[in-house]
């Protein structure tokens, strides 16, 4: 029997930080994470996190505003308040830890351009950024002795009396299924990208914790908003971090054109997320693609600067498709990169569900609205990480222990016996795989009635094929066919939402670019999706919508 | 095309721990890395494969396994370039760490090596507002080791873990050395005392260049280690018989324009060390019978002063 204060489901930034909130106050405290802390996919954040320090002339309100511009006024603006005057802390503080930070002559931090934004506000380490800060917050888990549970798969979270009060998991080096009691658990298992085929996501990123919280009764809200990233690389769909344009790399098509030209006049190649894939998508689907690509053309800016400040970039160009960045453009596409929705949190990362936090990726404040300002997830990941440990540590002062959650386990335990004993069926990973492009063709740059009505259609029978996929190893040790077919069951819960949510939508915001609606509809649509999981409705959903905080910004008409 | 795979298995206990060699013959796409090879294995003909991969972007470094017997990350190994003529492919978990199931190793040796670097920053002092000042270059320079994504490929082929399980291992020395180097950290004197004193620390290795080779990150672990170890020295740490060795390297060779062994033998154990050169005693006579045994009096090359010039134009260059 395990128990612990404080459980941390994730061990990628959002998780790690708040880990080193709760030891720092002497809770007792550990993380439980599917993979190693360092194999987190917080690594693959490239090009940098977003603070406005005063000092450098920067104000929290440029930052707050171009944020909510940026999400196309969905972002609740309450909470990007928090997170923009949190923000030059939060990034001193990771400095302070040991972050290797580029800095300028004077020996401070220094910056770079992204998209979206007026000011150059983008700290940032080479293109590692996510990497380089993942990579120091587990050496504090270590100089702290955090106590993590690795590669442990959780499989459900135990409620009583509608209250959180722990895990069940599966301790993948012997198969074994554990009750891991908690007085509070925080979720901060990351996104849901794998729903989506392709992907820039890793293959861990499968929605596990928006689904656990989903089913425990957490709305998802905002699920409809995907971000395509406008330049992963052709044929790999790789990232390419947007820190190749905020250094000054131009968006040309198959005439050599700088195409943003004539969407984004002022911000041209740094125009929002959205703004670019679209206009590269519509390139493509214009015939000025070349095969189903755009360029990304980094030459003028010389062999040594792309070396020295993306290298990374440079390494993945030549090693996957064998282009010299400095020679020659390289051919990109939009693809599949975010989810701005997740489970819905008070500014304090709690969910509906007492005992539940949420923070990170899988989490929706709201910061990021309809659409996510590059280097702002970092940013999101660690100032809610650390205020989610912190309301967490005052909820857990009034909690008591718990004895009865040891019911659970049996019932759990049958039911993955029960996957094992099935006779042989369907593979998980050909049925993943149905979905996941039924998704990205339904929910894509662009979509309409039709479109997203295919999803659901294509949802409908992946949700009927689930009881005949089979797990062909039964063995105890180590047993990834068993946590796959548990993960698919987890990205249907997903799809179910990001569906549900899209068919509710009757507008264009941000990433959710209608054909069939184009205009953004503030009278009746600035609100937010929630979807809550119910078996008794029809694709057991129930979806309602929640108004959008305004503090001090009206929305306007969005002009990149 | 097809791609030739030949994977070592292993089952700790629905197969009494018996590891065995399994083939698969699988169509992919000319462009295919050795991770999508096995990931189309692992998802369309045998589910009881075990491997560890995440990001397929060399960044999250899950995937590091021996090709042909050497580490790699497969995520960023294409196939064509390991095997251009359609040869088979030698799969098998990494070396030096305990194996798990198939490709999956155990974690343990590679994190208890890096615990033993005081692997966290040691500040002097937490300024009152904002960051630490130090200079972009000297920040850049870090990079090298920042690089690294603990794949644990130069733990896995490290030919003195292989002998010498107490080595820390190029990885965690690389590690120290990020420390050692970063002017924000105060400790930079006892870090390399310690990784000078400790049994394993920075003189146990033997500069094989394996862990430079495989290296999906360019970290370059030696020359880490290398660099360690001159740091050390500048620093007053003079009492190892790994100094005593560079030290009779350099002496005998400028005197005599080439290499006295005997003395370097006797040097590195120090004169005074009685027991070490006991055990060096039977080496010797050992030697002395093939007829191997270098001079006592050392040759000295035709042209030694030259060799002498060359060190004080390079000594000279460097001051």
């Amino acid at each position: 029997m395990y128990e612990h204060d404080v459980l941390i489901i994730g061990g990628g930034l959002a998780g790690l930080r708040a880990a080193v909130e709760v030891t720092k106050h002497g809770a007792d405290v550990a993380v439980i994470s599917k993979v190693h802390p360092v194999r987190s996919h917080s690594n693959a954040a490239q090009g940098g996190i977003n603070a406005p320090l005063t000092d450098r002339g920067d104000d929290w309100e440029g930052h707050a505003y171009d944020t909510i511009k940026g999400s196309d006024f969905l972002a609740d603006q309450d909470a990007v308040e928090i997170m923009s005057r949190e923000a030059g802390e939060a990034v001193l503080e990771l400095e302070r830890m040991g972050v290797i930070f580029s800095r300028g002559d004077d020996g401070k931090l220094g910056t770079r351009r992204f998209g979206g934004q007026k000011k150059a506000r983008t700290f940032f380490v080479g293109a590692i950024t996510g990497s380089a800060i993942l990579h120091v917050l587990f050496e504090q888990s270590l100089k702290l002795g955090l106590n993590v549970y690795e590669e442990w798969f959780v499989t459900k979270l135990v409620i009583e009396d509608g209250v959180c009060r722990g895990v069940i998991a599966i301790d993948l080096k012997t198969g074994d299924l554990h009750t891991i009691k908690a007085k509070a658990v925080i979720m901060a298992a990351g996104g849901a990208g794998r729903v989506f085929e392709p992907s820039t996501n890793a293959l861990i990123c499968t929605g596990d914790g928006l689904s656990l919280a989903y089913r425990a009764g957490a709305p998802l809200m905002d699920m409809e908003m995907i971000q395509y990233h406008p330049t992963t690389l052709a044929r790999t769909g790789i990232l390419m971090s947007e820190a190749a344009r905020g250094e000054g790399a131009y968006l040309l098509n198959s005439e050599g054109e700088r195409f943003m030209e004539k969407v984004a006049p002022d911000y041209m190649e740094l125009a929002s997320r959205d703004v670019v894939s679209r206009a590269e998508q519509t390139e493509i689907n214009e015939g000025r693609g070349i095969d189903g690509n755009v360029l990304l053309d980094l030459r003028h800016l010389g062999r040594e600067f792309i070396e020295q400040r993306l290298g990374y970039l440079q390494e993945v160009s030549v090693e996957f498709l064998g282009i010299d960045m400095a020679e020659q453009p390289v051919p990109i596409q939009p693809g599949m990169h975010y989810i701005m929705g997740g489970i819905k949190t008070t500014v304090d990362g709690a969910t509906i569900v007492p005992g539940l936090y949420a923070a990170g990726e899988c989490a929706n404040v709201s910061v990021h609205g309809a659409n996510r300002l590059g280097a702002n997830s970092l940013l999101d990941t660690v100032v809610f990480g650390r205020r989610s440990a912190a309301h967490a540590l005052e909820y857990i002062k009034s909690v008591g222990s718990n004895s009865k959650t040891e019911e659970d386990l049996a019932t759990e335990k049958a039911r993955l016996q029960a996957l094992l004993d099935r006779p042989t069926g369907e593979r998980s990973a050909t049925v993943r795989d149905d979905m996941a492009r039924g998704m990205t063709k339904g929910i894509g740059v662009f979509r309409d009635q039709a479109s997203m009505e295919g999803a659901l259609e294509n949802l409908v029978n992946i949700k009927s094929r689930l009881p005949a996929v089979s797990v062909e190893n039964k063995g105890k040790v180590f047993n990834t066919d068993l946590m796959f077919a548990l993960e698919l069951e987890f990205m249907v819960d997903c799809a179910d939402a990001v569906v549900a949510g899209a068919l509710t939508r009757k507008e264009s915001r941000g990433a959710h670019f209608r054909t069939d609606i184009t205009e953004r509809d503030d009278e009746n649509w600035l609100k937010h999706t929630l979807v809550y999981r119910d078996e008794t409705a029809e694709h057991d959903t129930r979806v309602e919508t929640s108004p959008v905080s305004i503090t001090q910004w009206e929305p306007v008409r969005r002009v990149y | 095309m097809q791609v030739n795979l030949k994977v070592k298995r292993f089952d700790p206990v629905d197969s009494g721990g018996k590891t065995w060699w399994q083939e698969y013959t699988v169509d992919i796409h000319p462009d295919s890395t050795v991770l999508d090879s096995l990931i189309h294995v692992r998802e369309q003909v045998d589910g009881t494969l075990a491997l560890r991969c995440a990001c397929r972007a060399s960044i999250c470094g899950s995937c590091g396994m021996k090709v042909n017997g050497g580490a790699r990350l497969v995520c960023k190994t294409r196939v064509v370039d390991v095997a251009p003529n359609g040869e088979q492919l030698t799969i098998e978990p990494m070396g030096n760490q305990h194996v798990v199931r198939d490709l999956v190793i155990s974690l343990d040796t590679f994190f208890a090596q890096i615990k033993r670097v005081q692997p966290f920053l040691q500040p002097g002092f937490v300024p009152d507002h904002g960051e630490y000042t130090a200079s972009n270059e000297s920040m850049e320079n870090l990079l090298t080791s920042m690089n690294c994504i603990m794949c644990g490929c130069c733990v896995s082929d490290c030919t003195v873990l292989e002998v010498d399980s107490n080595f820390i291992g190029p990885a965690a020395l690389a590690k120290a050395w990020r420390f050692t180097e970063d002017p924000r950290d105060s400790k930079r004197d006892e870090r390399l005392k310690a990784l000078n004193d400790e049994d394993g620390g920075i003189w146990d290795c033997t500069r094989c260049m394996k862990c430079v080779e495989v290296c999906p990150k360019g970290v370059a672990p030696m020359d880490r280690i290398m660099e360690l170890r001159e740091a050390a020295i500048e620093a007053g740490n003079t009492n190892t018989s790994g100094y005593h060795h560079t030290e009779s390297f350099y002496n005998s060779v400028k005197k005599n324009g080439r290499l006295d062994e005997t003395r370097l033998a006797i040097d590195s154990a120090g004169w005074m060390n009685i027991p070490r050169l006991l055990d060096l005693a039977p080496i010797g006579i050992a030697a002395m019978r093939k007829g191997k045994l270098p001079p006592i009096r050392p040759h000295k090359s035709e042209n030694h002063n030259q060799v002498k010039r060359l060190y004080e134009s390079v000594e000279g260059e460097s001051k």
